[in-house]
């Protein structure tokens, strides 16, 4: 190639800037614009001329509404935590294969298959008042009565957990699968016991892997609407702020304040991934400090 | 350096499966030796390396060191130092901490460790390379530190599976005679495992040949070299031409007379072989001796078919009269086409038995 003097593109640039066009393309018109324009609406209230924050100001000033921030939280949070480390834990037992490996994997992946709705029909009908799981219980006389499992904050965490976890542990099992046996075989030699393997060696390299896994995990469980419906009790105990949203946007026919409770939305998982990224650096740097500091 | 082991004695068995990796797999050698599984890929050495590590559990068997049974301890209570082929370095980890390892696990105070880390580094010839991170090292200098950080805890018993089959050319002989120096300098009690013949006799003390999970041959350089016990480890010894025989006459000095294929072979053996027993004589590529005055025993003829130059000398592959290929290393230039006289002589010639597990090349 000839030499390029300043300022100048190269060819090389030219055709990357080509190949990215119909992808960038894709993002401006089918995420930019939209959130560009749901932020821009938020900002424009029914009631108001102009620009103004009233819809923001409503939301918080209206118990009814803020408090769906707390209880989406006290949904996703906790979900998140046990879903990942149940994944984290099957994943990490599963790492060199294990008897039946396929059978089993299939079974914890069937659901992801199945659907939201199918899935919600199932636990309605196994986990219900009158269903298996409480009517197995009653006859084996370990029940007085029946356990109240959904229509409440249960149902959502059971529902939740179901979609999440055959995700979350295969992207997992996928992570630790494919880091070299040898690095935990050359600790063991150096006097680590399986715990200590996993806790100055493995787990600070599945850490990235692990933060990609709360992350997706996290904002998809914030964003919780047809579980929370169809499971759930959507206008008490289980109204996530998805639900404000929507009730604004089509029930009240009000869609700048369901911008604003959108956006509002966002910028919570926003700060639910910048913990998650600030954790991970912890956990890296605990591992390779641990004792003896230098 | 601290204690190294006195003796090794070990007899295990694997499989996975249906398949048996090691048969019986069985040694007792003295310690502060360097000590060579020898053997082609998917022979079992490096199976066999695992389970001393304690990393594979056995299947059946036992191992002794000094004459405590051993095999029951984990990996981490065996006292051992292991070296992978592929370094096993922690990435997350820098050099310094990667060798620190072991040591903070001992919950050794901070002073000695750092003095200890030095020490490694400087024995291994890497001194100012702490900060560094694996990603940030050459391969050979990742499997410096990888040996710094099993030697730093001081291993009663080294293991290092084919830890120069990932290098070039040129750094794999260097760290060849690096290892070496570390092993004497120590005194250590190594295990090596490789596939490469020219690796285990320079580096060993005694070498162990190995085959589909069978001991071979067990011996000195010297002796699996100059007295390959089977074709097998003679095939892997550089005895590249195989004559099928029939054992003619045996002379009570160990020299044998054989024929076959309308070739006449006079050699010597150290098996016990009956006139009339079937045998292979076999004879290095260096110790034919070409164009030589044709007179006395072991004279034959061939027709040079390929010649390539190799530096010092040539290979040749003729073709004898007898229709059977010779490979032959010799500095005479000779020309595609040509008849040339080659002589074998007798004393380079050794017959083996053609029975047993090592029976074929």
């Amino acid at each position: 190639m000839r030499p390029r003097r300043a300022g100048e593109p190269s060819e090389l640039d030219l055709m990357a800037m080509a190949c990215l066009a119909p992808s960038l393309l894709y993002v401006l018109v089918m995420f930019v614009y939209p959130f560009l324009y749901g932020i821009y609406l938020s900002l424009r209230p029914l009631k108001v001329e102009g620009f103004s924050l009233a819809n923001y100001f409503a939301f918080f000033s209206d118990e009814y509404q803020y408090k769906t921030v707390g209880i989406t939280f006290r949904l996703a949070v906790p979900n998140t935590v046990v879903v990942v480390a149940c994944s984290l834990f099957f994943a990490y037992n599963m790492r060199r294969g294990i008897w039946l490996e396929r059978t089993v994997t299939t079974i914890l992946v069937l659901p992801i298959s199945l659907g939201v709705i199918l899935l919600s029909q199932g636990i309605l009908g196994f986990y219900g008042g009158k269903g298996w799981f409480n009517q197995m219980l009653l006859g084996l006389g370990l029940l007085e009565e029946s356990l109240v499992l959904t229509h409440n904050f249960t149902g959502v965490m059971l529902s939740l957990f179901m979609q999440q976890f055959p995700f979350c542990f295969l992207m997992l099992l996928g992570y630790i699968s494919g880091i070299d046996p040898s690095i935990e075989n050359s600790a063991r030699t150096l006097g680590a016991n399986p715990w200590t393997v996993f806790r100055r060696v493995m787990l600070p390299l599945i850490a990235p892997g692990l933060a990609i896994a709360f992350a997706l995990v996290f904002v998809m469980s914030f964003a919780t609407f047809p579980s929370a419906i169809l499971l759930g009790q959507p206008t008490g105990a289980t109204r996530t702020i998805a639900i404000a949203a929507y009730a604004q946007a089509f029930e009240m026919y009000d869609m700048p304040y369901a911008s604003a409770i959108a956006v509002i939305m966002g910028l919570f998982q926003l700060a639910g991934l910048l913990v998650i990224i600030l954790l991970r650096r912890r956990i890296v740097m605990a591992a390779t400090m641990g004792v003896g500091k230098r | 350096m601290k204690e190294t082991i006195e003796s090794l004695r070990f007899r295990i068995t694997k499989r996975f499966g249906t398949k048996t990796v090691l048969k019986d797999f069985g040694l007792e050698v003295r310690g502060r030796q360097f000590i060579t599984f020898l053997g082609p890929s998917g022979c079992g050495k490096s199976t066999a390396l695992n389970i001393i590590a304690g990393l594979i559990p056995a299947s059946d068997g036992e191992i002794y060191i000094d004459g405590e049974r051993i095999d029951h301890l984990p990996p981490e209570k065996r006292g051992f130092g292991m070296v992978f082929q592929n370094y096993a370095l922690f990435p997350h980890m820098t050099a310094y901490g990667n060798i620190a390892f072991g040591l903070q696990l001992q919950r050794r105070p901070a002073a000695e460790i750092r003095e200890r880390v030095q020490q490694m580094l400087d024995l291994v010839q890497l001194p100012g390379f702490e900060d560094r991170y694996p990603g940030q090292l050459s391969g050979g200098q990742q499997q410096r530190i990888a040996i710094a950080r099993a030697l730093v805890l001081h291993p009663r018993l080294l293991l290092l599976d084919e830890p120069l089959s990932n290098l070039d050319a040129k750094l794999r002989i260097e760290m060849r005679a690096e290892i070496k120096r570390i092993h004497t300098n120590l005194g250590l009690t190594s295990i090596y495992v490789t596939h490469d013949q020219v690796e285990a006799l320079s580096l060993s003390d005694w070498v162990v040949v190995m085959r589909d999970g069978i001991l071979m041959q067990a011996g000195t350089p010297q002796e699996i070299h100059d007295q390959p016990v089977n074709v097998f480890v003679a095939d892997f010894m550089g005895f590249r031409n195989f004559f099928p025989v029939q054992v003619a006459a045996v002379g009570s000095d160990g020299t044998v007379e054989g024929t076959g294929n309308g070739m006449r072979i006079h050699g010597r053996t150290r098996h016990a072989l009956p006139a009339g027993a079937a045998a292979v004589a076999a004879i290095r590529p260096d110790d034919v001796m070409v164009g030589e005055a044709a007179s006395g025993s072991n004279v034959f003829r061939g027709k040079a078919d390929i010649v390539e130059y190799l530096g010092r000398e040539h290979e040749v592959i003729l073709t004898l009269e007898s229709g059977a290929r010779l490979w032959v290393h010799t500095e005479a230039r000779l020309t595609p086409g040509e008849l040339v006289p080659v002589v074998f002589p007798p004393e380079k010639v050794i017959f083996l038995p053609t029975e047993g597990p090592g029976g074929t090349a």
